[in-house]
């Protein structure tokens, strides 16, 4: 299993890691919800390692504004390598879908800025179903350990 | 006159060598698990080359590693088009071994089964960053295509700037609904077809020579 997330950005995460006396995982689900501030110091595999460490933990793990394409690709990839029997078994993801870049300028899409600000809710595939999903609302039922 | 004709032959030599050397482009079949892409690429290699690339199953995950085959020359309407087939494994981001239980596998099998899956899968990921230059995504049309795989695969694909020919695959059974995967990616073109049956091939290789060529 892997460690605590780590507070990779140094920044105000809390110290004391309420899941990890393992009791208070059996009471309720730990949701962990991330600010864009704090993913944008980040590189692609800080930002990966912090969810799926959290989603590893058993947490839901809920972006405010989402991964890029690119890393949205290696986190796949990741979460592959990292799945093994009885005891991972993958992530279940889910973003509104992206609007049509209309948000991006001319320029940004000519310097490959891509607009990745999009709501992504992330936690273990064997606690969180998706029950509807449709362009305004996401639905999900999230089970205990 | 012998100058200009030996310079005529060296210019000519010199262009078909430039033609000649030009790498057939790499175009990777993606889409979910059970969708029916290596039966697609199957097709495609029989029609233009008469080998399949690899076995086809209705147990998810039959594809479990990438599987090329290369120099497939597709000729339509006057144009030749030469590509090499790329039959990845259907991306996910889950795979429970208890799955393949279901399929008459005991759990050595069925864990196995599942490790190869998961190994299959990042491969075709790091395909489609680093080793394709465009891509088939097939889908099913008698499933839900608004899934979260099949919105962040067409994401990363559009991010890669790769021309992508949507396939609505299995429209000869009779809850096929292509509409519903052209209204979930209006951006591309859906191209029908069944894979099983050969329907609707011929329009099928006119766009591949339209996209790819």
């Amino acid at each position: 299993m892997p460690g605590p997330t780590p507070n990779v950005d140094g920044g105000d995460a809390p110290s004391d890691d309420p899941v990890s006396d393992g009791e208070s995982s059996d009471s309720g689900v730990r949701i962990d919800m991330i600010s864009g501030a704090r993913m944008q110091g980040l590189t692609s595999m800080e930002k990966i390692r912090l969810i799926l460490d959290g989603v590893r933990d058993g947490n839901i793990v809920i972006l405010e504004e989402g991964l890029s394409p690119d890393e949205e690709s290696k986190l796949i990839e990741v979460t592959m390598t990292e799945i093994s029997p009885d005891d991972f078994t993958g992530i279940e993801i889910e973003t509104y879908p992206k609007a049509e870049a209309s948000d991006q300028s001319f320029l940004d899409k000519l310097m490959g800025r891509e607009s990745a600000q999009k709501l992504t809710v992330i936690g273990p595939a064997n606690r969180i179903e998706t029950l509807h999903k449709d362009e305004n609302l996401i639905s999900t039922l999230v089970s205990r350990k | 006159m012998g100058l200009l004709t030996n310079l005529k032959d060296s210019i000519s030599r010199v262009t078909d060598g430039l033609f000649a050397a030009e790498e057939p482009k790499r175009i990777g079949i993606y889409g979910p698990p059970n969708a029916g892409k290596t039966t697609l690429a199957n097709r495609i290699a029989r029609d233009w080359t008469g080998d399949a690339v690899g076995p086809e199953s209705h147990i998810p995950h039959e594809t479990r590693r990438a599987r090329r085959k290369e120099n497939v020359e597709i000729e339509r309407n006057g144009r030749k088009v030469t590509i090499d087939i790329v039959d990845t494994p259907g991306v996910t981001t889950k795979v429970d071994y208890k799955e393949f239980l279901d399929h008459d596998m005991d759990k050595d099998d069925a864990v196995r089964r599942s490790r190869e899956a998961t190994e299959g899968v990042a491969e075709a990921m790091h395909w489609l960053r680093e080793d394709v230059d465009g891509v088939i995504y097939v889908l099913d049309s008698t499933t839900d295509p608004f899934t979260q795989v099949n919105t962040m695969l067409i994401g990363i694909i559009e991010s890669q700037d790769l021309p992508a020919l949507i396939l609505a695959n299995k429209t000869d059974l009779p809850d096929s609904d292509v509409k519903q995967i052209a209204n979930a990616f209006p951006q591309h073109e859906t191209i029908p077809l069944s894979a099983l049956e050969g329907e609707n091939m011929d329009e099928v290789y006119t766009k591949i020579a339209e996209y790819f060529g």
